[in-house]
């Protein structure tokens, strides 16, 4: 069993109320920032623990703090980024909705350290219940003393407001989140400005995500050092894994980083295992943006070693044989299922969710879709596998936001390790409508060349 | 007239409170929220205007708001919403037939509504519920590992609240 720092009470019942949250030794890291810390010091103990944004980019969190400018007389915000939406991502739901508190107290403490007397949780609109969740646990919050003015008589005073969005995954993306919130469309921002310099209302701004945040107790509580001795390299802490897919224990699992890839999804204190006796054919390790991978890759990497569930160990051989850690969204493939209807389920969210403000994305996303249509349906040339190759290449790098690399990276890696499975359905298009490809060859071994 | 009762009008201002004097126009996201669960479940023009004239901003700031984000209907809407994910993880875990099921037993398509005006059937795209699927929204909460009978029990759940609210 790996160490846990943010569900080891998750299962304690009543968790989710002020109450049992306080007595299992809840708020312990408001009382340690607040009454024995400078602000400087809380950011010098994020930076060594080496923590890196949950969100999926793996931006060191502590250097982020650090960019925030102090103008004079100017308010400085904090907002955390609930606007979970890539696909195979739900960490930040458990986390909000059985422990409030937890992503509170981590909110209190960086606001401190932040210097931000309003922050602000953008929730995406879906999660309507965990409103009402959060808004009572501020509430208690309040009625506790940890929220309002002068917490405990340090001076400092903090209010955290939630607001709901409505419906964008673009908005996870921090300046469309930005101006979401100062109530427009969700169009990111060139930058710079980063926010850190001009943010919300122009106001310098940090924006991290909920299990980032959720974090920051634990690393008081232990101190920076002690957090960045768990788990390997610069993966340092303990990472929330979102499993979802064709595996027998779909849930969400926090890990130490240490664990390889086959003990994740074999291993019965994780997936336990694929569902209905099946094999694995192929996984998204990281949400639905980062590159998919066939079995035999997933589980090694080209050079035939074990790969394991951490930042670097995933993205070993880079997009041409690895992948990425992104957000910690699992999402496996049986042997039954399609890649190609895959790629076309999340060439359509991309479609869906692309703001317009970029023709490459705007147009390409939806070309993209109606090529892959066709290819899963049946009316596919094998030239129109090499017209998604140059798309994808014309969209990815050429956007304001990464959004555009997010819609470009899944279909390309599935192009690149699965094109067996594309030139099938586009040479047999009536058999490709009456069963899947099958697992093929890849599970197999993958040859290592030997050098001396 | 759309006009908001004394207790809407006292969300709408606990909404307004949390941003900074001049910053109201942050608030529009909830209010609409709030205008369209008090109107009807669904955002007219009337209603928009109407929104516009209590943030103080232009009403081509709102439409073009209540247009961008997929949560708010510009349309009328059944009295219940099926929102059925179809993005990749739910894909995987049967959401297509589920959705061909709720197709076949309502008479309608993705986008429709039925004609005693009670469901209407919606695709959305993935609602962070990917290790309980397949899934649906259902108002304000979600209804999860959805089966045909499970289908059938919540279609049949509606039926009767409508019956008994009506």
């Amino acid at each position: 069993m790996g160490r846990k720092l943010l569900l080891e009470k998750a299962h304690v019942p009543g968790i989710r109320t002020y109450e049992v949250y306080r007595r299992e030794g809840g708020y312990r890291s408001v009382e340690k920032a607040l009454k024995t810390m400078t602000p400087e010091a809380i950011v010098d103990e994020v930076k060594k623990s080496g923590l890196r944004g949950r969100g999926g980019a793996g931006f060191p969190a502590g250097m982020k703090w650090s960019f925030i400018a102090k103008p004079e007389g100017v308010p400085r915000h904090l907002v955390c980024n609930a606007d979970e939406s890539e696909p195979g991502t739900f960490k930040d739901r458990y986390l909000m909705e059985f422990l409030p508190h937890l992503l509170l107290e981590g909110l209190i403490v960086s606001s401190f350290a932040l210097g931000s007397n309003d922050t602000y949780i953008y929730i995406r609109g879906e999660y309507a219940w965990i409103v009402d969740i959060l808004e009572e646990a501020i509430a208690e919050a309040h009625q506790n003393g940890w929220l309002g003015k002068n917490i405990l008589d340090s001076g400092f005073d903090c209010n955290i407001h939630v607001q709901r969005g409505a419906g964008a995954y673009i908005c996870g993306e921090e300046t469309a989140l930005i101006e979401s919130l100062e109530g427009k469309r969700g169009n990111p921002r060139l930058k710079p400005p980063f926010p850190a310099i001009k943010g919300l209302w122009e106001r310098p701004t940090v924006v991290n995500n909920v299990e980032t945040l959720a974090s920051i107790g634990p690393i008081i509580n232990i101190g920076g050092d002690e957090y960045a001795k768990i788990g390997v390299g610069r993966s340092t802490g303990t990472k929330l894994i979102s499993a979802c897919g064709n595996i027998n224990k779909p849930g969400v699992y926090e890990i130490d980083m240490t664990i390889s890839v086959e003990e994740f999804i074999y291993s019965d204190e994780y997936c336990g295992g694929i569902a209905n006796g099946k094999r694995l054919k192929a996984c998204i390790p990281g949400g639905s943006s980062v590159p998919i991978l066939p079995a035999n890759l997933l589980l090694k990497t080209a050079k035939g070693e074990t790969r394991y569930m951490n930042y670097e160990s995933l993205s070993d051989g880079g997009f041409a044989t690895g992948s990425m850690m992104g957000s910690g969204g699992f999402i496996v493939l049986d042997e039954d299922q399609c890649v190609v209807k895959n790629t076309l389920t999340l060439a359509r969210f991309y479609r869906h969710e692309s703001c317009g403000q970029c023709s490459p994305c705007r147009e390409g996303t939806g070309w993209m879709e109606k090529i892959l249509q066709n290819i899963e349906y049946g009316k596919g040339k094998i030239s129109d596998i090499d017209l998604l190759w140059e798309i994808q290449s014309k969209i990815e790098g050429n956007t304001i936001c990464p959004l555009g690399d997010a819609a470009a990276w899944p279909v390309a890696a599935a192009i690149r390790h699965f094109r067996d499975e594309f030139e099938w359905h586009v040479l047999h298009p009536e058999e490709a409508q009456q069963r899947n490809f099958g697992l093929a060859h890849y599970a197999d071994p993958i040859h290592v060349p030997v050098t001396a | 007239m759309v006009k908001f009762n004394d207790q809407q009008l006292a969300e709408f201002n606990r909404l307004v409170a949390r941003y900074p004097e001049g910053k109201q126009k942050s608030a529009l996201l909830p209010v609409l929220h709030l205008a369209q669960d008090s109107f009807g479940g669904w955002l007219s023009e009337e209603t928009m205007n109407y929104v516009a004239e209590l943030l103080q901003i232009l009403p081509v700031e709102v439409y073009e708001v209540a247009t961008f984000y997929s949560m708010y209907n510009t349309k009328p809407v059944g009295k219940y919403m099926f929102e059925v994910c179809q993005t990749g993880p739910c894909m995987l875990m049967g959401s297509d037939s589920i959705i061909r099921y709720i197709q076949d037993k309502l008479g309608i398509k993705p986008g429709e509504t039925t004609s005693d005006g009670l469901f209407t059937l919606k695709t959305v795209e993935c609602l962070g519920a990917c290790g309980y699927a397949p899934m649906m929204q259902l108002g304000k909460h979600y209804r999860e590992h959805l089966t045909k009978e499970k289908v059938d029990a919540i279609v049949e759940e509606c039926r009767k609240n409508a019956a008994v609210n009506n």
